[in-house]
């Protein structure tokens, strides 16, 4: 039955590869249009991610939550499940963290309030993912509906505990008080300023560290564990799954719940981190981006930090641009949107190709092979 | 067929030379067959003969590498269904192609309608069919959701639609695995009028005695050649056994004489329904005693699947009884497929790819698939990846699975050294009952014969083993006992001893030959 | 009398908020009973929203806005088709992919092209001599009869001022539904969603029924669209879709896949939003209920109605599948 073989390199590195270059040159053509220079465009957002410590702080700041939502997808990806509810996940994970900060914050210190803050958006992220979870599972409910639904759901709640519950009175705006600052996560620049590093201002703030420290967790739990075993055997080979005595219903809320609890997170980079404050729609389509993220770090923490480094680079890029060409800042969803298309929608449609140029270019046959056929 | 004596009858198909192959696998060789027109054409063979294969590349829905298709004389290129149609030719699949939720008028009319307003082209259909139902006795309800009928009901709308389309020569495959005795002989009515109207049918089966029942002629296939062409009336029900199974060379194995002892797996009175309703597995009793391999022969589909997941727990018992090592399974005690492996049964599954393993694994993860809770792989929170990976190691060595690298992903093994992946997973874990299916399944030669000597090892070494194989050699040559399933009953028993290819053969057809039932007179007796 | 008024507010209101739901479920129909997986809705109806706002702003006309929106999103829509017939791609990433090219395209080229950080002009300028903005309809004798109690509420407030949109969305319903069950085209299209193989094998083309089929759901969505911004805003909001692509999906599947159904849900979806707009929530026995409820009940239902808990929603056999011939 084996075909001659294309080695894994093909599949790992250059088929994605090519991807993303088609998604390039399509971007290419719309910075044309735009009139804009596209490799100027380029070098404009690297200096404006990357210049100082201003730019490079918000790119690792964007990267952070990229991270977070970006791993959320990857977990539920491995079990074979698209959950496209990060967004409502990471907003009711910044319920969690709003909660405790508003009401533990300025009584105890950070050291002992950060353990809990980040257990509870965890967990209501988790929560959040649980229903739909559960649905899947259970009774058969598919699950990219469902999880869209508690998006709109998830908005509909925080916009009602925004307004009758978290909004302090007299306020116009509608947002929480802001938390006490015992309660904020520490700012890289506050911290690199203790042991004498000058660095400029920018919201990136210690989550990162725990946006690393997830990433190294999610490859542990998925390449390490018994559970994490089960639930790539669920999501690659389900009837094999079965076989092997595995809880195909529990496999599903298991990914499902460790996939809500990494958008859960995301809340500690933004709100904890940053605006210190529960707002209206505060993710944003982070949620979202996460699929691009996931997608092209084809689903592996490590190429999910650089997936995440790259759009954090278009973010911050991106805004850039705005200055200096007067483009509207959203092209990068432009970019993002291509990556989708490029390297999940349009995936198959350079493997072919591919393969038949390496086996009539590069491949010699060997004798294992002509043994097999 | 009074028309031949004078003339040489006309032939309603004729392929010369049909030729396919996919990818390695060479399905149809060179392929020659001539159907007379107005006869019913029989065409036998065992599973994965390339029955299937030739009878698509007819309709349209493969295209021949090589060869000629024939139609009333003149050579037709069908390069898809709508040409096949138009030929004049209709297919019934085995799997029937209905819309579930749609009534029979609407799926007689898909597809042939006769213009964008859908209410002419029912009329018509209407009328058409109630004609042709009367005719052929094919009465189906027109009205009512495909879904709600039976599956004889449904073979009758697929029969209509292609008749509708005007066709002449008419295509069953498989038609009567999923039909009672009743429709059966119902069927075999409407095909002899049929007949009589001047239609052509070619009936693609496995089961001899239908083939003597309804055919006129017949053609036998075996692995992907066409290897007989005969008169129904001058051959015989042992002959076609014979052609169809063929004289196989008997693969060697060294053994030697078992020594069973007691029964380490009892099933007794063992029935099991699918979700749809059909009844898969019924009243089955067998045993198996520790130290004798326990063949299970029979054309695939007839209940040895269902069997066999019963068995391992991934299929619940329903009715009656399994008794393993002196637990007791049943309804009210299920067990999961990993609580089945704790009390030392171990499976190989009959296809590898669909459960046995994970394409996506590298071979040592795929190496503890189903044990990959036990304690000796895992620490408190981590898999113990490293143990795994030198145990699989070692497995791979001395199991000789090549190329020998734990870390290769399990696709990118050959299909004879990702069975003996699981194999070596399998009896690695020193189970006492043993579950085997289908062991040699895509293996190369070589592979076989190891294969083949670790099963005997296994008996040797006391334990029991159940081996599920359509290889009827295979069968042979490794089992002590052998039992024969037939539409999800054990249709009986033959020892090693007395069993060759032909008894086999009918059994597999539901057809008890005297011997064995002398045979199993005695054992009662 | 009161309760009359507000009544008919409410109920005019609902058709204004459902004509969009009402073109996107339908749309949304033609996609999902061939089998393919459709959560680009949003993405189509933005795009369109915005095509038909620039073109209606360029050309001064709302007609050529309603041309070149329903051509963009009929571009998107083979867009979809490509990626998921010809490619096999997934049908919900290469959703996403839509709506968030859509979501970027759109505010992109709204900018570069008007400069009103992603608007376009507004469709309505006496200024600048511009007027490319449909006009409501407005039946005869509607001012006349419309101080006559109840009749004139009815005819003159819910019955006429519409735009012409809205009625096309009214009688697109049973026009859809007449092609899906009473053409050729319908038969072999819901046959396509169920069983792709039975389809082969009657010598009909999958691919072909796929592509015509999301054609015109490209158109509908289209119609969406523009009715969103050529007709009710007057101009193009970045992300003006604002979640009814989902809201349309929802619909689809409250409404089981059917015309009428889509439509009852689509009304009733229509009802709660009109009811959230109007007020600050409502009460019910001496409760009051948070406006942000009723604005999540269409989604809690779905959800509900997806579980199995209220009837059972079932959806086209083959949908999510790519149809690929298969050997035995």
């Amino acid at each position: 039955m084996s075909q001659p073989r294309v080695p894994g390199w093909i599949y790992v590195v250059v088929i994605p590869l090519v991807n993303i270059l088609l998604a390039s040159l399509a971007a290419g053509l719309l910075f044309w249009y735009l009139d804009i220079n596209p490799l100027q465009a380029v070098a404009t957002m690297a200096y404006g991610a990357f210049g100082d410590s201003y730019g490079l702080g918000y790119t690792l700041y964007y990267t952070t939550s990229f991270i977070f939502t970006g791993l959320a997808v990857a977990v539920a990806f491995h079990c074979g499940l698209f959950n496209i509810g990060g967004e409502g996940q990471a907003y009711i994970g910044a319920l969690g963290v709003g909660i405790v900060c508003l009401t533990l914050g300025g009584k105890i210190p950070l050291l002992l309030l950060l353990p809990i803050s980040i257990i509870a958006a965890g967990a209501f992220g988790a929560l959040w993912a649980l229903i739909p979870a559960w649905l899947q599972a259970y009774r058969g409910s598919h699950i990219v509906i469902t999880t869209i639904m508690f998006n709109f759901i998830a908005s509909a709640l925080m916009g009602y505990l925004l307004i009758e519950v978290f909004k302090p009175p007299g306020s116009m705006s509608v947002e929480s008080a802001i938390f006490p600052e015992s309660s904020w996560i520490p700012k890289v620049h506050d911290v690199a300023a203790l042991v004498g590093l000058d660095l400029q201002r920018s919201p990136l703030n210690l989550s990162i560290v725990w946006a690393l420290l997830s990433a190294v967790g999610v490859y542990y739990f998925v390449w390490q564990t018994r559970w994490g075993y089960e639930i790539r055997a669920t999501g690659q080979n389900s009837g094999a799954a079965e076989y092997a005595g595995i809880h195909l219903g529990k496999t599903v809320v298991l990914a499902m719940l460790v996939s809500g609890m990494l958008a859960g997170f995301f809340a500690l980079n933004v709100v904890q981190g940053e605006a210190h404050q529960i707002k209206l729609s505060l993710v944003n389509g982070m949620g979202f981006t996460g699929i691009a993220v996931a997608l092209m770090g084809r689903n592996h923490p490590f190429g999910i930090v650089l997936a995440s480094l790259l759009f954090g680079f278009l973010y911050q890029g991106g805004g850039e641009l705005q200055f200096e060409f007067g483009v509207d800042p959203r092209i990068i969803v432009v970019l993002q949107g291509l990556v989708i298309l490029f390297s999940g929608a349009l995936e198959k449609m350079m493997k072919h190709p591919i393969e038949r140029l390496y086996l009539k270019y590069f491949y010699r046959p060997t004798t294992t092979d002509a043994a097999e056929a | 067929m009074t028309a031949q004596t004078d003339v040489a009858a006309q032939m309603a198909i004729e392929l010369r030379g049909i030729d396919k192959r996919f990818g390695p696998v060479h399905a149809n060789k060179y392929i020659d067959l001539k159907v007379e027109q107005g006869t019913i054409h029989g065409i036998v063979g065992e599973n994965g003969a390339g029955k299937s294969t030739l009878m698509s590349i007819i309709y349209g829905f493969y295209e021949a590498d090589e060869g000629d298709i024939l139609i009333d004389g003149q050579v037709t290129k069908i390069s898809d269904s709508k040409i096949a149609i138009a030929s004049g030719i209709g297919m019934v699949h085995q799997h029937f192609m209905l819309i579930q939720n749609m009534t029979a008028l609407e799926n007689v009319v898909l597809g042939a309608e006769r213009g964008i307003m859908l209410n002419d082209s029912m009329k018509h259909a209407r009328e058409v069919l109630e004609r042709l139902s009367k005719e052929y006795s094919l009465e189906v309800p027109l009205d009512t959701p495909v879904e709600q009928l039976s599956v004889g009901l449904q073979q009758r709308i697929e029969i209509l639609k292609a008749l509708y389309r005007g066709a002449k020569i008419l295509i069953l495959d498989e038609p009567t695995g999923v039909l009672t005795p009743q429709e059966t002989e119902h069927l075999f009515k409407v095909l002899a009028s049929l007949k009589e109207q001047g239609t052509t049918v070619i009936m693609i089966t496995h089961k001899l005695q239908e083939i003597m029942a309804a055919t006129d002629n017949v053609s036998v296939m075996r692995r992907g050649e066409m290897v007989a062409h005969v008169k129904t009336s001058e051959t015989s029900r042992e002959q076609l056994a014979e052609l169809m199974v063929g004289r196989k060379v008997l693969l060697r194995v060294e053994k030697g004489e078992a020594a069973p002892k007691d029964a380490l797996l009892e099933v007794s009175n063992l029935s099991w329904t699918a979700p749809d309703g059909v009844l898969k597995l019924d009243d089955v009793n067998l045993n198996v005693r520790a130290g004798e391999i326990v063949g299970i022969a029979g054309v695939s589909g007839n209940g040895q699947s269902e069997l066999l997941d019963v068995l391992s727990g991934i299929k619940q018992v329903q009715k009656g009884e399994v008794k393993v090592n002196g637990h007791v399974i049943d309804k009210s005690h299920p067990l999961t497929p990993s609580e089945v492996r704790a009390i030392k049964v171990g499976h190989i599954p009959e296809d590898r790819h669909r459960m046995g393993l994970v394409n996506s694994f590298a071979a040592d993860e795929a190496f503890i698939l189903g044990y990959h809770r036990l304690p000796q792989y895992n620490g408190k929170v981590f898999s113990l990846r490293n143990e795994i990976t030198k145990d699989c190691a070692e497995k791979m060595e001395k199991w000789d699975v090549r190329p020998q690298d734990p870390n290769l992903k399990t696709a990118n093994f050959s299909g004879g050294n990702q069975q003996k992946l699981v194999i070596a997973r399998e009896m690695e874990q020193d189970p006492d009952v043993l579950l085997v299916g289908q062991p040699t399944r895509g293996v190369d030669i070589g592979a076989i014969e190891s294969i083949h000597n670790r099963i005997i090892d296994m008996r040797d070494a006391g334990k029991a083993v159940l081996l599920v194989s359509v290889e009827l050699e295979e069968i042979m040559s490794l089992a002590d006992r052998i039992l024969v399933m037939f539409d999800g009953k054990v249709v009986g028993e033959v020892p090693a001893s007395v069993a060759n290819e032909q008894i086999l053969g009918l059994m597999m057809a539901n057809i008890v030959p005297d011997e064995v039932k002398a045979l199993q007179k005695e054992a009662q007796a | 009398m009161e309760a009359f008024n507000s009544l008919i507010l409410i109920l005019d209101a609902t058709l204004r908020v459902a004509t969009p739901l009402i073109f996107a479920a339908l749309a949304g129909m033609f996609s999902e009973r061939t089998g393919i997986v459709n959560i680009a809705l949003e993405g189509k109806i933005l795009a369109s929203a915005f095509a038909g706002a620039a073109a209606a702003y360029v050309t001064n006309s709302p007609w050529m806005g309603l041309l070149a929106g329903v051509m963009v999103s009929v571009v998107f829509a083979w867009m979809h088709a490509f990626a998921t017939v010809t490619h096999n791609g997934d049908h919900v990433v290469s959703g996403m992919a839509i709506n968030i090219l859509a979501a970027g395209l759109t505010a992109a080229l709204g900018n570069f092209w008007f400069r009103q950080g992603g608007n376009t002009p507004n469709l309505v300028d006496p200024f600048n001599d511009i007027d490319a903005r449909f006009t409501p309809i407005t039946f005869p004798f509607a001012d006349q009869i419309a101080d006559v109690p109840i009749i004139g509420g009815i005819y003159s407030e819910l019955l006429s001022g519409h735009f012409l949109l809205v009625y096309i969305a009214l009688l697109a319903v049973p026009v859809c539904w007449f092609v899906m069950f009473r053409t050729r085209f319908g038969l072999r299209m819901r046959a396509v969603g169920e069983n792709p193989s039975a389809v082969d094998t009657a010598g009909i083309s999958v691919t072909g029924m796929r592509y015509l089929s999301l054609t015109i759901c490209g158109v509908l969505a289209g119609l969406a669209g523009v009715y969103l911004s050529v007709a009710v805003t007057a101009q193009f909001l970045p992300n003006m879709s604002a979640g009814k692509g989902y809201m349309a999906l929802a619909a689809l599947i409250f409404g089981k896949w059917h015309p009428r159904g889509a439509l009852l849900a689509c009304l009733m979806f229509g009802v709660l939003q009109a009811i959230a707009d109007r007020s600050q929530g409502a009460s019910l026995g001496g409760f009051s209920i948070p406006v942000q409820a009723i604005e999540a009940l269409p989604y809690i239902l779905t959800v509900i109605l997806l579980a199995g808990f209220i009837g059972k929603s079932i959806p086209p056999k083959a949908i999510g599948k790519p149809y690929v011939k298969e050997r035995e």
